[in-house]
Order: C-alpha cells, then sequence, then structure tokens
C-alpha cells in the first residue's frame, strides 16, 4: 500500500530548471543588471561630454583598473563563503605593493619576486587561517589585527610614497594599447569556475552552509577555512601585483581601500553574510561597477570627494534590490 | 558487504562521555549484529543521541571501546566510520540548506566529466535516477534543501544515508518529521536491508514504530545499558527507561459545561487554509486532526498572528478581533505553544534563561513603569516551575538550551500559562518528549482545562487527539473535513475522516483493516 501511496501515485511537482536557475541566481543576475546599468549610464555620460563613444583604449582601461579589485573581490569571496570576513586582504596588497616597488630590479628577478609575492600573500593568509579554523578565533577579530600588522610591515618596507615598477610587470599585465587585462580577468574567473567544481569548492560551500552539517558528511571543516584564507591571502597579493603595475610606483598605503570595498564588491555580487552563498561572478560584476562609478561621476561632474557616497548608496540600493529580488524569486519557485 | 548475517556488527564495551561536567554516556553498553533491526530507546537526555555519536565517528568517547566486524579500533572522524560501512541519519538535519538536493544527495560522490571536475549539469539527473530508485521521484533535485518542508528534508537526509549502502546504519528519530506514509515507506526499506543483512540501529519516541519493526529493543538511562530484550511490552520499557511504573491511561478530559463560546472563529483563510470555523467553549479541549500537512499549523499560525489571514473573522469573549502580529493575539488572550517542526525551538531563546523565557510574554504586568518588579517575577515564575515541574538548576541563570528537550517544551507551555490567557494553542508539544514528560504534558492539559482555559491541540500522534479532548476537527485540504464528538472520537475515526472525501466516501481502497497509527 505504502510504496504506491509514496511512489508512483504522487504526482510531480518540479519546477523548470530555468525557473530554478534564475530563483537560485538572482542575486548574481541583479549585479549583472546593476553593472549592465552602470555601463549604459558611462556610455551615455561620456557621449554627452565627448561627442563619441568609448573606444577600446577607454575599455581596456577600466578592465586594467578594476583589475586589482577583481583578484582581491575573489580571494574575499572564498571567505565570505565560509562565512568569514578578511580585512587583511587590504594589508597584504600594501605588503605586495611596497615589495614590488623596492625589490622587484634587484635579484630574483620580476618573475621571481611576482612568485614569492604571491607566495607572501599566501603565508599572510595561512597565519589567519590558522588563526580563525584551528584556535577559532573570530575572523574579523584576527583580520583586524593582521590588517594592523601587514599594514605596519608594508610602511616598515616603504616608508614613504615612491620605488619604481618596472616597466616589464606594467606592459605585461596592465597594457593600455593591448586588451591583455581581459585575459587576467578571464583567468579570474576561469579559477573560480575551475574552483566550483573541484572537491575543495565543494568542502567550501557545504562548510559555509552549516559546518555541523559538513562535518557529519565528512569533510574537513578546518582544513577548508583555512585553504580558504590562504587563496584569499593569494589573491590579494595578485591584486597587489597588478594596482602596482597600473601605478608604476609604490605606496604602503595602497591597500587601505581594498579592505572595504572588496567587502562591497563581493556583496554588490549577491553573497550572503551567512555564508554558502557567493559567486566570483558577481564580486567582479560588483567590482566593476564600483570602478566605472569613478568615470561616472567624473562624467557626470561630481566631485570625486562624493564617490564614497555614491558608493554606499549604491550599496543599500542593491541590498535592498536584492532582498526584493529574492522574495519574488522564492515565490516563483 | 555484511556477508556475515548474525555476526556481531557494531558493539560498544564500557563507553563514557562528559561534556564539561554532565554526564552523557555512562556505561555504553551495546551490540547489534547484521541483519537485524535493533531499536534503541529512552527518555530524552538518556544518551542515546551521544552513543549513536560516538559510534559513527562525530564524538570521541573519554574511554570505552568500540568494536566494528569484532575488531576493536578508534573512530577518528566521520569519514573514518564511512569508510567502514558505518552510516547515519542524525536527529539533527545535516542537509545543507542552501545546496540543491542533488549537491547535497552528491556531496560525498558528485559525478565528473573527462577532466576530473565536477560535472554540475550532471547533478539533477544523477540524483533524480536515486530519487527515484530509493521511491521518492516526488522530490524535485534541482529545488534548494532550505525551500523543501522539514519532511522532505528528512527524506533527503536518509535517501542520501541509504545510497552510500551503509553495512551498518544508525537512523536517530528518523520519523519525527514524516508523515504515515513516509514513515511506510522507510519502514519498508529498512526491513529489506535487513533482509540483505544490514544492521540497522534506529531510535523512536513511538512505541508503536518500535514494537512493529524491532528484532531487539536495548533500553537506555542515565547513560547506561539497562537492558538488551528481543521482546518488551510497553508497560516494561517504560518502566525500564524511567525506572518506574507509569500510568500509561490517558487522563479523562473533565465534563464540559454549557457555557457560551471563549473564542468564534469564522471561515479564516490563507495560505494553505481554506475556510475554517468552529467556535471553542471555556474547559473545552478540542483537537485538530488530520493528515499530515493539511492546514493544522496553518491554522494554529494563522490564529496566533504568525501567518497572514486573508480572510474569515476571530472573536475572543464576544470582541471580534484583528489579528495580524502575534502582539495582537497575545492582547486578545490567546497564547500559543508552538512546536517548530525541527526543534531547534523557534519561540525560545535558547540562550537567555529560563526566567526570562518565562515571563517573556508577561513583562508587561510584571512591570511598573517599565521597570521589572523582580519579587513578583521570582514568584511568579517559581510557581510555573513547580507547576511544570520543570527542571532546571538554577531557573534565573540557567540559559533555555542547557535543558533536555521535554523541559524546553515545558517553558515554552509555561510561558503562556504565566500569562492569563483564555485560549491555549498547543501545536505538538509533545513531539520528540520521552514518556514520563508526555505524561505530564497530558495532566497539564487537562487541568488547564479544568480551571477553565479552553485548549485548541494538534499532535502528530492522532492517539493523543483522540484521548485528550472532548472534539476534533479533521482537515483536509485547508478545509474541516469531518467533525467528531463522543464515541465517534477515536484514532482510527480520525484517519478514516482525514482520507474520506467530504461526500463520505473512502478514497482509501486497499488499505482497509490496516493498523491505525498511535
Amino acid at each position: 500500500m505504502s510504496t504506491q501511496m509514496s511512489g508512483a501515485v504522487e504526482k510531480q511537482t518540479w519546477r523548470s530548471p530555468r525557473r530554478h536557475f534564475v530563483a537560485q541566481n538572482s542575486p548574481v543576475l541583479l549585479s549583472v543588471v546593476i553593472l549592465v546599468v552602470a555601463l549604459t549610464a558611462y556610455y551615455f555620460l561620456y557621449y554627452r561630454q565627448l561627442g563619441a563613444l568609448p573606444d577600446s583604449f577607454d575599455l581596456t582601461t577600466i578592465v586594467d583598473n578594476a583589475l586589482p579589485l577583481v583578484f582581491v573581490g575573489l580571494g574575499q569571496t572564498v571567505v565570505v563563503v565560509t562565512r568569514g570576513l578578511d580585512l587583511s586582504v587590504g594589508g597584504v596588497l600594501s605588503i605586495s605593493v611596497a615589495l614590488a616597488a623596492t625589490q622587484m630590479g634587484h635579484g630574483v628577478g620580476i618573475v621571481g619576486w611576482s612568485l614569492a609575492i604571491l607566495l607572501i600573500g599566501a603565508l599572510a593568509g595561512l597565519a589567519n587561517g590558522v588563526l580563525v579554523a584551528y584556535a577559532r578565533l573570530a575572523p574579523i577579530l584576527v583580520t583586524l589585527a593582521t590588517l594592523s600588522i601587514f599594514d605596519g610591515l608594508a610602511i616598515m618596507l616603504l616608508p614613504k610614497p615612491g620605488g619604481r615598477i618596472p616597466t616589464v610587470l606594467t606592459n605585461v599585465l596592465t597594457n593600455p594599447n593591448r586588451p591583455y587585462g581581459l585575459v587576467f580577468l578571464i583567468l579570474a574567473l576561469l579559477i573560480w569556475f575551475v574552483l566550483r567544481r573541484s572537491s575543495y569548492g565543494v568542502a567550501l560551500f557545504a562548510t559555509g552552509n552549516d559546518e555541523t552539517a559538513a562535518t557529519a558528511n565528512g569533510i574537513n571543516v578546518r582544513r577548508t577555512k583555512l585553504w580558504a584564507y590562504a587563496i584569499s591571502g593569494v589573491c590579494a597579493a595578485a591584486g597587489g601585483l597588478f594596482f602596482a603595475a597600473r601605478t608604476t610606483s609604490g605606496d604602503a598605503g595602497a591597500g587601505t581601500p581594498f579592505v572595504l570595498t572588496s567587502i562591497t564588491a563581493v556583496f554588490l555580487g549577491g553573497a550572503s553574510l551567512f555564508g554558502g552563498r557567493a559567486s566570483a561572478y558577481g564580486t567582479t560584476c560588483g567590482a566593476v561597477v564600483l570602478t566605472l562609478i569613478v568615470n561616472v561621476l567624473f562624467f557626470a561632474h561630481v566631485n570625486q570627494l562624493y564617490q564614497s557616497l555614491y558608493e554606499g548608496l549604491l550599496l543599500v540600493i542593491a541590498v535592498v534590490l536584492g532582498l526584493v529580488v529574492g522574495r519574488l524569486a522564492r515565490r516563483q519557485a | 558487504m555484511a556477508a556475515d548475517i548474525g555476526g556481531s556488527a557494531i558493539e560498544a564495551i564500557g563507553l563514557r562521555k562528559t561534556y564539561g561536567h554532565v554526564l552523557a554516556v555512562e556505561k555504553g553498553d551495546f551490540c547489534a549484529n547484521f541483519g537485524e533491526i535493533h531499536a534503541l530507546v529512552g527518555e530524552n537526555g538518556a544518551g542515546k543521541s551521544t552513543l549513536i555519536k560516538i559510534l559513527c565517528g562525530v564524538t570521541q568517547p573519554d574511554s570505552g571501546e568500540i568494536r566494528i566486524r569484532g575488531e576493536g579500533l578508534t573512530l577518528s572522524d566521520p569519514q573514518h566510520a564511512r569508510a567502514l560501512g558505518v552510516g547515519t541519519v542524525f536527529q539533527e538535519l545535516t542537509v545543507m540548506p542552501w545546496m540543491t538536493v542533488a549537491e547535497n544527495l552528491l556531496v560525498n560522490d558528485p559525478p565528473r566529466g573527462r577532466s576530473g571536475l565536477i560535472a554540475r549539469r550532471k547533478l539533477p539527473a544523477r540524483a533524480a535516477e536515486i530519487l527515484a530508485t530509493y521511491g521518492m521521484p516526488r522530490i524535485d533535485p534541482r529545488a534548494l534543501a532550505a525551500h523543501l518542508s522539514v519532511a522532505d528534508r528528512q527524506l533527503v537526509e536518509i535517501v542520501r544515508a541509504l545510497q552510500r549502502k551503509p553495512d551498518i546504519l544508525f537512523l536517530d528519530e528518523p520519523t519525527a518529521a514524516l508523515s504515515e506514509n513516509e514513515v511506510d515507506w522507510l519502514f519498508e526499506k529498512v526491513k529489506a536491508l535487513r533482509e540483505a543483512g544490514t544492521c540497522v540501529i534506529f531510535t523512536s519516541h513511538r512505541w508503536r514504530e518500535v514494537e512493529s519493526l524491532a528484532d531487539r529493543i536495548t533500553v537506555f538511562r542515565n547513560g547506561a545499558n539497562v537492558g538488551t530484550r528481543t521482546s518488551l511490552s510497553e508497560d516494561e520499557a517504560v518502566q525500564l527507561m524511567t525506572g518506574r511504573a507509569i500510568d500509561r491511561a490517558f487522563p479523562k478530559p473533565p465534563p464540559l459545561q454549557e457555557t457560551k463560546p471563549v473564542m468564534r472563529v469564522r471561515e479564516l483563510a490563507g495560505e494553505g487554509l481554506h475556510g475554517v470555523s468552529f467556535d471553542l467553549r471555556p474547559g473545552e479541549i478540542l483537537g485538530v486532526g488530520g493528515l499530515a500537512g493539511h492546514g493544522q499549523r496553518e491554522l494554529f499560525l494563522s490564529l496566533f498572528g504568525a501567518q497572514k489571514s486573508t480572510a474569515g473573522s476571530i472573536e475572543v469573549e464576544g470582541r471580534r478581533r484583528r489579528i495580524r502580529r502575534p502582539l495582537d493575539a497575545i492582547r486578545a488572550g490567546l497564547g500559543i505553544a508552538l512546536v517548530p517542526e525541527d526543534r531547534k525551538a523557534e519561540g525560545l531563546l535558547l540562550a537567555m534563561s529560563v526566567r526570562d523565557n518565562l515571563t517573556l510574554a508577561t513583562l508587561p504586568s510584571l512591570s511598573q513603569l517599565g521597570v521589572i518588579r523582580w519579587r513578583a517575577e521570582r514568584r511568579r515564575m517559581n510557581q510555573t516551575i513547580s507547576q511544570l515541574a520543570i527542571k532546571s538548576s538554577a531557573p534565573s541563570v540557567e540559559p533555555v538550551g542547557a535543558l533536555s528537550g521535554g523541559n524546553q517544551q515545558k517553558v515554552l507551555i509555561g510561558r503562556w500559562l504565566m500569562t492569563d490567557a483564555k485560549v491555549l494553542l498547543l501545536y505538538d508539544v509533545t513531539r520528540g518528549v520521552d514518556v514520563a514528560t508526555k505524561q505530564e504534558i497530558y495532566e497539564l492539559v487537562i487541568s488547564q482545562a479544568r480551571a477553565g482555559k479552553a485548549v485548541l491541540i494538534f499532535s502528530s500522534e492522532t492517539e493523543e487527539v483522540a484521548r485528550l479532548t472532548h472534539r476534533v476537527l479533521v482537515m483536509r485540504e485547508g478545509r474541516v473535513n469531518a467533525e467528531l464528538t463522543g464515541t465517534e472520537i477515536s484514532a482510527e475515526g480520525i484517519v478514516a475522516a482525514a482520507i474520506q472525501n467530504q461526500d463520505g466516501r473512502s478514497q482509501r481502497t486497499s488499505s482497509e483493516g490496516n493498523e491505525v497509527p498511535a
């Protein structure tokens, strides 16, 4: 009797795959919409000011400007998935800029130093990871402390702005004449694509969903978190390389703005503060939008000093829209 | 492979586990064999769940020995246990909420493409296959687990455990959230596993399930094994579990006085609720019955303002009341004890003290100019605690989360006894509670009715609805399908009325004469 009742007789109540996709990805889709709106505003204002449409040079510049934030944001996304937060990305970025500005011309050469900088980023991230995952300290406290420490180290390395970034680095990472920037943007997304389809990706998202449940399913929650912070460290260091390449000289305070903008980018990209839900695709959209804002404000003749005001408004609007869209999508599902 | 039918599958010898200074398991001796279904019973806090957690590697014991297939070993983590063929369905759901059903089912073994990367596109089809194999094709593999009902989440959890084909399977309270059909489904699977030589160990608070399924029964009390038997009557079991004999008879509801109704509900409608009307008199215990998921929960939530009602009226003591949020309901004199579907207690503030939780809804009447009169508060609190026999070592400071499940449920009820609520809405207040506490809750319900309070009660155990009430509303598809009074009320009658069409014809065809749930 019961097999019949629970099996064949019960009607299928599946939703169509497309509806599921829209409902489950509504935050990311929203961030794409925001990106499109920002791009439209940019095109419109650019045309009104200059009487021409932005050419590939302008677009390459935007991508180059966005790259540091895209990479830092990518790492931040991985940490946010675990229900954590990495404030120390700013410090790691500062260190890598300072190292690039003071050391790159000497010793092991540009490639060697680039790898060394990424390694140092990984070590910094591992330090965070050990404290969060094994000493079980709150992520925000740990990374607040390490942010200060890394900032301090950066100032030791480069007490006042200056130094010189080898032109080779600039030419390779952010050559405005050739759209190399796009290559790295795609590379960043490709890294995420692979991560999402690896065993580590499953562990990462399971951990962020529910640590007890993840443990019960045989996932090593601590190790997963440890590596999440390490990835964030590497990404922040990479962000530093792109930043240094673009600015061509060093500043030990370079990372400070990235602490908050990387978090803004992640949440503009539709991530959940409670872990388990985040996407590098969304974060990338968020990072590009945050970069575009500068240009949009410039062409709209808004004082650049008000930039953070508009960033804040944008975040509030995005979060509220995200809530509304999320509700609607759930009702649909 | 579980070849060795009848051979020892898993053994615990003298396990001991303490949490802080609380002794969870003291003399954890246990042995289950391949090819048997072994029930593990005991009151809440008797140590069953801890024992299971130890035996599947989630928790490490302080001392004692574990043997799997006769071989002594230490389980380092759940993965280790799983590699040895131990599977578990945990009492706390271990389904990841923001992952899809498919991702949850295949979390350990996702399909991979040629590149070695997980083929995310293949997940739904693979999961659908698994769900169909296990007779649950209804569940949508693309849905997020968070959007499933608790019952469906539990089913996903069960299917995930089954699909890993364990030789030794633990089921910790697998049926608490399931409907009768789903319980039957599970039991069939479990019996098939036994035939195949698997060792199945399960816990349940429903004696009918234990009785109908188990080959052997082990009783735990205060963290120790107090007996393993091949057959056990319910009375004996209760005696073993509690260490004393308990009167299992349901107390009789008090005689009803002819009075004006204290509450009138007319055509109440909302999501999942399509026009429900009833009167409730002081001292009356009105049961709400029917199969799970036919609007019972929605009825309670709507009456308490926790769910929006779109039509209908609620009158309390002759006054029409608009109840749009719980505060309106409290002001109207309604009190609700709603035990949430997953027992992690909505309604209780787990980190706050027993006192704070009890007096939460009463604070305005205990305060002067916004300052709590703490003497009065303490007096009222002590009254309620002794009335309900809530076991708490220091109610003013002990967080509710530290109490056992049964005591937490008492606090939930106690909160509304402290208010001057005229109507008590009790939704499944005995779920997951041990026999002794159940008995206490029955007595409490009856005494409240005797004191003139009106009670609306729902229970997932139909027997309780049948035995404690004056009248029963049987719900079907968000409406009252039948009203039973007097001698019409019986568990059989309620189930029959639940599956009848309104024209009175039974939809049940092949299942006539089946055992009715107790």
